[in-house]
C-alpha cells in the first residue's frame, strides 16, 4: 500500500520536530528514514501510524486520508524500538493479541488464530519458544516476537521505530539481513527509522536523510551514497574529510595551502566546503612537495582488510584531523611515523556552497558541526 | 490488633532455604535472619501468644458459648463484610485516583496528593467525629441523603462501611501508584496499533500488570478496616445486633472486667484475619508469578 504525507508541521512547545515534510512512499518497498537523533525522523513514523497528531499536513494511506483516524483504525503493524512485548502473556498469547482483539464476527475461530500464530513464529524461525514469556528471550528473539504480532493483524503497512537500535552489533547484523530477506518474501510495505547509515544503506530500497525537522535527500542507497545532494548527506554517510576553502585559479586555497581540483562550475573567489572520502586522500612523504595540504601523521591503524592513518592539521586554530584510508601495501611502503610531516592531495573533491559565509557566526557553527562529524568518522 | 503480613514474609520465592557454609555477596544472613525472627517474637508473636494464653482458661465448650454468642456472631458480619466491601471500593476508586494522579497533570494535583495521605495522619477519633457531623440527619450531606433520599448513614451499618472506606483508601493508590509510574505507554500504544479498544486495552495489558499490586494494596486496606475502632464507634451508632463491630465488643467486655470473653473473641477475629490475609496474599504471589514469567 502507497503511503504519502503532505506539507507535515509538528511543533513540541518550541522545538520545531517537523518542517513541511512531503513524502511519498510506494507501495511494496522498504524505505528506510535515516538521521542523527531529534532530526524527526520517529515523528514522522509516529505520525504516520497515528500514535501521534501533526499540527497540519495529510497523512494519506492508499490514497484515502487517514489524518483523522486513530491508530487502531489504520491497520499498521508498529515495532518499538524496546520491543513493548506483554510482559504477561507467553509468546504465543503475544502474537495471537491482535487477533483476538477483533471482534466477535470477525475474530478467527481458536483454531485459525493457533494456526496463524505457528505459521508466523515459523516465519520468524522461533515456533520452539510458543510457551515462553518475554522474559526469558534474548534482545534478537524478542524483536523477532514483536514483529510476528505486529504481522498478526495483517497490517497494510510496516512501521519499525530503531527496530534494532537496543541490540548488540553482532545480532543487529543478522537481523538486518533477516529482516530484508522476509521483506522480499513479504512485500509489504514498510518504512522502518534508524541513525545508523550503514543499516540504512544495506537494507533498504530508498532512503530518506533528514536533519533538523526536514528532508536532505531522498533516493536509492547507491544515489545517496554516490552523488549526495547537501554537506549534511556528504558528511553523514560515511568518513569524511573536510577543507573550508577559496576556489581560485589554478585550484583551491585551503589556508596556507593549494589542493589541486577540476571541480569548474564554481566562480572563482566562491567560498567552498570541500569534501574528500578516506579513500580519495594520498599521503606523500616527499618534503619538496609544495600541492595539497600539510599534515602531521598522529596515528597509523594497520589492521584489517584497509589500514588507516589519522592526521592533524598543521594549523593549529582550525584544530582538524583527517583520516586517509590505503592499502596494507600502501601503508608498507610509506613507512609512516607517528609526528611525520606529509602533505594531503585528493584525487576527487566534492566542492559546496558555504552559505551565511558573510556571517562569522554561521561559519563557527557549521564549521563545527562538519569538523565533529570529521572527527567522528 | 495490628498486623501486617508481606507477600514476601509468607511466600518468600528466595531460595534462602540451605544453610551450606557458601560465602555470598550479601553477607549477614544469619545474623540479620536471627535479629529479624527474635525482633518478631517480641513484638508479634508473644502478644499474640498471651491471647492463646489467655483464652485457654476458658473450656472449649465456655469458649464456643463466648464467641458463638448471637451479639457476637451478629458482629463479625458487620466487621468482616463491612472491610470486605470497603477495602473492594478502595480498590475500585483508589486505582482511580492513582490513575489519575500518574497520568494527568492538572493545577492542584500535588495538593490532591497529599490529601491522600490525610486518613494516615488524622487522629482516627477526629476522622469518626467529622464523618458523624457530616452523615447525620442535620449534617451537610446527611440533610439530603437521609432526608430526602431516606437512606440512613450515620448510626446505621452503612456509616461504618463509609468510616472504613474513608481509612482505608491510601492503602490502595499508595500501592499501586508506583506501579503506575514505571508502566511504560509504548504498550498501550502496541496494543492500540494491534487493534485493541481502549476497555480491552485496560482489561487485558494493564490489569493484569497492576492486579498483584491491587491486591497488596486490597490487603493492607482489608486489614486496616478489620483493626479500626477509632472512626468507627463515633458513626456507628453501636446499637447491638445492627451496627456493633467486633472491636467494639472486646472493648465492652473489657470493660466489664471479663477479659477471658475479650480474648476469646479477639482470637477468633485473628484467626479469621489470618486466614483472610494468607488467602489474599496467596492470590497476590499466583498473579504477581504469571506476570513475571515463571522463572
Amino acid at each position: 500500500m502507497s503511503i504519502e504525507v503532505r506539507n507535515i508541521h509538528k511543533r513540541f512547545g518550541n522545538f520545531t520536530a517537523l518542517n513541511d515534510i512531503s513524502l511519498n512512499f510506494e507501495s511494496g518497498q522498504l524505505v528506510a528514514l535515516l538521521g542523527p537523533s531529534g532530526c524527526g525522523k520517529t515523528t514522522l513514523l509516529r505520525i504516520i501510524a497515528g500514535l501521534e497528531q501533526a499540527d497540519s499536513g495529510i497523512v494519506t494511506l492508499e490514497g484515502e486520508d487517514a489524518s483523522v483516524s486513530s491508530v487502531r483504525e489504520r491497520q499498521v503493524g508498529f515495532v518499538f524500538q524496546h520491543y513493548a512485548l506483554f510482559k504477561h502473556m507467553t509468546v504465543f498469547d503475544n502474537v495471537a493479541f491482535g487477533m483476538r482483539m477483533k471482534p466477535r464476527a470477525q475474530r478467527p475461530s481458536k483454531q485459525q488464530i493457533k494456526d496463524k500464530v505457528h505459521e508466523l513464529l515459523n516465519l520468524v524461525q522461533l515456533d520452539w519458544l510458543a510457551d515462553r514469556y518475554p522474559s526469558q528471550l534474548s534482545g534478537g528473539q524478542r524483536q523477532r516476537i514483536a514483529l510476528a504480532r505486529a504481522l498478526a493483524v495483517e497490517p497494510r503497512v510496516l512501521l519499525l521505530d530503531e527496530p534494532f537500535g537496543a541490540l548488540d552489533a553482532k545480532v543487529r547484523k543478522e537481523l538486518r539481513r533477516w529482516l530484508r530477506k522476509l521483506h522480499d518474501e513479504l512485500h509489504i510495505t514498510s518504512i522502518f527509522v534508524t541513525h545508523d547509515q550503514e543499516e540504512a544503506l544495506e537494507v533498504a530500497d530508498k532512503v530518506v536523510l533528514m536533519d533538523h525537522g526536514h528532508v536532505e535527500q531522498v533516493g536509492t542507497p547507491e544515489e545517496v551514497y554516490n552523488h549526495p545532494a547537501t554537506p549534511f548527506v556528504y558528511s553523514f554517510l560515511g568518513s569524511v574529510n573536510l577543507f573550508h576553502g577559496r576556489v581560485e585559479e589554478e585550484g583551491l586555497r585551503v589556508g596556507a595551502d593549494a589542493v589541486p581540483h577540476t571541480q569548474d562550475n564554481f566562480t572563482e573567489g566562491s567560498e567552498v566546503f570541500a569534501f574528500v572520502r578516506p579513500h580519495e586522500l594520498r599521503i606523500v612523504t616527499d618534503t619538496g612537495y609544495t600541492q595539497g595540504v600539510a599534515a602531521k601523521v598522529v596515528r597509523v591503524l594497520s589492521f584489517g582488510v584497509s589500514a588507516r592513518v589519522e592526521l592533524d592539521g598543521l594549523d593549529r586554530e582550525k584544530d582538524q584531523h583527517f583520516e586517509v584510508e590505503l592499502t596494507q601495501a600502501q601503508v608498507a611502503e610509506l613507512a609512516l611515523i607517528p609526528g611525520q610531516h606529509v602533505r594531503l592531495v585528493p584525487s576527487r573533491l566534492k566542492l559546496f556552497d558555504r552559505p551565511g559565509y558573510v556571517s562569522a557566526d554561521a561559519v563557527s557553527n557549521s564549521g563545527s558541526k562538519q569538523s565533529s562529524t570529521g572527527a567522528r568518522a | 490488633m495490628a498486623f501486617a503480613l508481606t507477600p514476601n514474609t509468607l511466600f518468600g520465592r528466595q531460595r534462602t532455604g540451605t544453610f551450606r557454609k557458601t560465602y555470598s555477596v550479601l553477607p549477614g544472613f544469619n545474623l540479620s535472619l536471627g535479629y529479624t525472627l527474635g525482633y518478631l517474637t517480641l513484638i508479634v508473636l508473644i502478644p499474640i501468644a498471651a491471647v492463646f494464653l489467655k483464652t485457654s482458661e476458658l473450656s472449649f465448650a465456655e469458649f464456643w458459648k463466648v464467641v458463638t454468642a448471637p451479639r457476637v456472631l451478629a458482629s463479625y458480619k458487620l466487621s468482616f463484610g463491612a472491610s470486605m466491601i470497603a477495602a473492594a471500593i478502595n480498590a475500585v476508586f483508589g486505582l482511580m485516583l492513582a490513575w489519575v494522579l500518574v497520568r494527568y497533570s492538572f493545577p492542584g494535583k500535588r495538593i490532591v496528593d497529599a490529601l491522600v495521605d490525610l486518613p494516615f495522619a488524622l487522629p482516627t477519633a477526629v476522622a469518626g467525629i467529622a464523618l458523624t457531623a457530616l452523615y447525620a440527619r442535620n449534617g451537610w450531606i446527611g440533610q439530603y441523603v437521609e432526608g430526602v433520599l431516606g437512606i440512613k448513614i450515620a448510626f446505621a451499618p452503612a456509616g461504618v462501611l463509609v468510616a472504613l472506606v474513608f481509612i482505608g483508601l491510601p492503602f490502595v493508590v499508595r500501592t499501586v501508584q508506583p506501579i503506575l509510574e514505571d508502566l511504560e505507554t509504548e504498550l498501550e500504544e502496541a496494543a492500540a496499533s494491534l487493534g485493541a479498544r481502549r476497555w480491552q486495552t485496560f482489561r487485558y495489558v494493564l490489569l493484569p500488570i497492576l492486579l498483584p499490586a491491587l491486591l497488596t494494596g486490597f490487603a493492607l486496606a482489608f486489614a486496616r478496616a478489620v483493626g479500626e475502632y477509632g472512626s468507627v464507634i463515633f458513626i456507628a451508632g453501636n446499637i447491638p445486633l445492627v451496627s456493633e463491630i467486633t472491636p467494639l465488643i472486646i472493648i465492652t467486655k473489657l470493660e466489664q472486667y471479663d477479659y477471658v470473653g475479650a480474648t476469646a473473641v479477639a482470637l477468633v477475629m485473628l484467626l479469621f484475619s489470618f486466614v483472610l490475609l494468607l488467602v489474599i496474599n496467596a492470590l497476590q504471589a499466583w498473579s504477581s508469578r504469571s506476570i513475571g514469567g515463571s522463572r
